[in-house]
């Protein structure tokens, strides 16, 4: 009952904040957010709940971003038709990088993923079809509505939260569906897991191709949103880093963790850009980077294990003292 | 085979062999603690970095900077091991990659915030010109850092096989509480260990700030490369980083020249990639 309630509250703020703080900058600045929260929670499903920690996933978020402006670029259509052909694109990619790698340690799925992530944005830099270093631009005057380019953003602002909420509702059913037993499971001990029977590495790929969907959706809705897309805004490293960072400051494995690390980290980034300039963009790095050493040495479950820990005790009162 | 050939392979086993070097202190602290250190690379270019501002302040070259550099990042190398290392290790598997992540963060952009994100590079020092044997041509600063990076690089597996240190540092990474049984302690070990991985890092940054481009990023191509160098020499074998270090000097020369330069790291990253495949205990490694 009280989830229910938090829930409701949670979801009457999301509705109400762009209408209570409307300039366009905070407005903005929500719609990053959620934008950001949509990409940190695909990258949770493999990286929080499949225990797959993935440092390459700007490569289906550049699926997204490229398949949306190409389909105006390269054929004049909305950018909306491009969201299923980022979607094919990037689950047939998250198929060939995940079928070799997911056999073998985390680390070397990590190591892989940066690799593919390099590999893609040098090819795409040097490939003139997609603009090399240029990159592609999308329609520069709406035609229709179908073409998503808005002056303000708030439209953008609740197209991303209803996504958004797509993403964690598909999320939430995972976890409570067969899949999300088994990547409990494998999380916990993969070689336990197996000898019960758990179809690991189906199961492991299963979830990194639907994170790789979400995260092209990601991708398109980015580029939609900003009108281009070039190698470092839809494939640079940085992207990834982001997007694990979110995730892993709110709680990789929470539902609401990225969102939560969205919710903190944007703003941050924006703020010491428009206060510092240039120089800025540096410094938000050193800060990022930072904040996950902290984490990872003070509290590597994430903000939001906090509370889970300290709720923990009453919803199972016979245990005295937790280990 | 033409003499332009020859000289991009001479050219290749040179750079490879401070791949090697760098390479090693990475294969070193996976093999002991079974912890990748994703800000690997970083530690070379903060090496470079190091280099470069021993020169500008007392000249010298690489005959002051790269002891300088060496000290310097060892001792990086011990903070880091007791600030960070020490108790990620023991956490899960997402705090690992993330802490040495942030770290590679933190290095990049507190370099990139101090210097900006301009090219850089060595001014003209002692260490200068060229050198013709048989027809080929080899700048000096090459040949220095092929020729100190390949002794280094020996020194450390004659340190690690036949030496006490050595065999009390395989002991720990063979178990831990059978060697604290045994007067060794751990915590000493991994710490030269991390010492002894980010000095090589170190010397190797100094002996490449004479001819590579100083850059902050250069870090991020670096890692892979001693990642890429790891997987193929097998993690935990130093002899197999210095074959695979030198190979990879090679195939990116080779590729350089034979296909394009913006090819030269493609090349290496999907080299990397079939390995993890299809071969992921290396050349030379076990699983």
């Amino acid at each position: 009952m009280r989830r229910w309630i938090w829930l409701s509250v949670v979801v009457a703020i999301a509705i109400a904040y762009p209408l209570l703080l409307s300039s366009p900058f905070q407005q903005r600045l929500g719609a990053l957010v959620l934008l950001y929260a949509i990409a940190a929670s695909a990258w949770n499903i493999v990286g929080g709940y499949a225990g797959q920690v993935s440092v390459g996933h700007v490569v289906f978020f550049g699926c997204g971003a490229y398949a949306a402006m190409g389909s105006y670029a390269k054929f004049g259509l909305s950018p909306l038709f491009g969201i299923p052909g980022g979607i094919v694109i990037a689950v047939g990619l998250a198929a060939i990088i995940g079928v070799p790698t997911l056999r073998l340690s985390g680390h070397y799925f990590s190591m892989a993923t940066i690799a593919v992530a390099e590999t893609m944005r040098l090819i795409v830099t040097n490939t003139d079809w997609l603009g090399a270093a240029v990159g592609l631009s999308g329609p520069t005057v709406p035609r229709n509505i179908f073409d998503l380019s808005f002056l303000s953003s708030l439209p953008y602002y609740y197209l991303f939260l209803v996504i958004l909420a797509i993403t964690l509702f598909v999320t939430w059913w995972m976890t409570n569906s067969r899949m999300g037993f088994y990547l409990r499971a494998i999380k916990d001990s993969e070689r336990a897991a197996r000898s019960l029977g758990a179809p690991a590495s189906r199961t492991k790929l299963y979830a990194y191709m639907l994170s790789a969907a979400f995260t092209s959706v990601a991708g398109a809705l980015y580029a939609m949103m900003f009108g281009f897309v070039d190698p470092e805004s839809g494939l640079g490293i940085l992207i990834s880093v982001k997007i694990l960072i979110m995730a892993a400051l709110g709680g990789a494995g929470l539902l609401f963790g990225p969102l939560v690390g969205a919710a903190i980290l944007v703003p941050l980034e924006e703020i010491s850009n428009s206060w510092l300039g240039g120089k800025g963009a540096g410094l938000t790095f050193v800060l990022y980077g930072a904040i996950i050493v902290l984490i990872a040495r003070f509290q590597p479950g994430g903000l939001l294990s906090l509370f889970t820990r300290r709720r923990k005790p009453s919803a199972d009162p016979g245990a005295s003292h937790a280990p | 085979m033409s003499f332009v050939l020859v000289q991009v392979i001479v050219g290749g086993l040179l750079l490879g062999a401070v791949y090697a070097l760098f390479s090693s202190g990475l294969t070193l602290v996976w093999g002991m603690m079974n912890i990748v250190n994703f800000a690997h690379g970083d530690f070379v270019m903060l090496g470079m970095y190091v280099a470069y501002v021993v020169y500008t302040l007392m000249g010298g070259g690489p005959i002051l900077g790269a002891p300088l550099a060496t000290l310097v990042l060892a001792t990086v190398g011990v903070v880091v091991y007791f600030a960070l290392i020490r108790d990620i290790m023991k956490g899960p598997m997402l705090a690992q990659i993330l802490g040495t992540f942030g770290l590679a963060l933190l290095l990049r952009y507190s370099v990139f915030w101090w210097f900006g994100a301009n090219f850089l590079s060595m001014p003209q020092n002692i260490v200068g010109g060229t050198y013709a044997f048989a027809g080929l041509r080899i700048e000096a600063s090459r040949l220095l850092a092929g020729v100190v990076a390949l002794l280094v690089t020996l020194g450390l597996h004659l340190l690690l096989t036949r030496t006490s240190l050595g065999s009390k540092m395989l002991a720990v990474a063979e178990d831990q509480t059978a060697a604290q049984l045994m007067g060794i302690r751990p915590d000493t070990m991994q710490a030269i260990a991390w010492a002894i991985a980010a000095g090589a890092t170190g010397l190797a940054g100094a002996l490449i700030a004479n001819f590579f481009y100083i850059v902050p990023t250069v870090g991020e191509t670096l890692g892979i490369v001693a990642f890429v160098t790891v997987s193929l020499g097998g993690f935990g074998s130093v002899p197999g980083a210095l074959v695979a270090g030198l190979l990879i000097g090679v195939i990116e020369s080779l590729s350089g020249y034979l296909i394009g330069a913006i090819y030269k790291d493609i090349v290496v990253y999907v080299l990397f990639l079939l390995f993890l495949w299809f071969r992921p205990q290396g050349l030379m490694g076990k699983m």
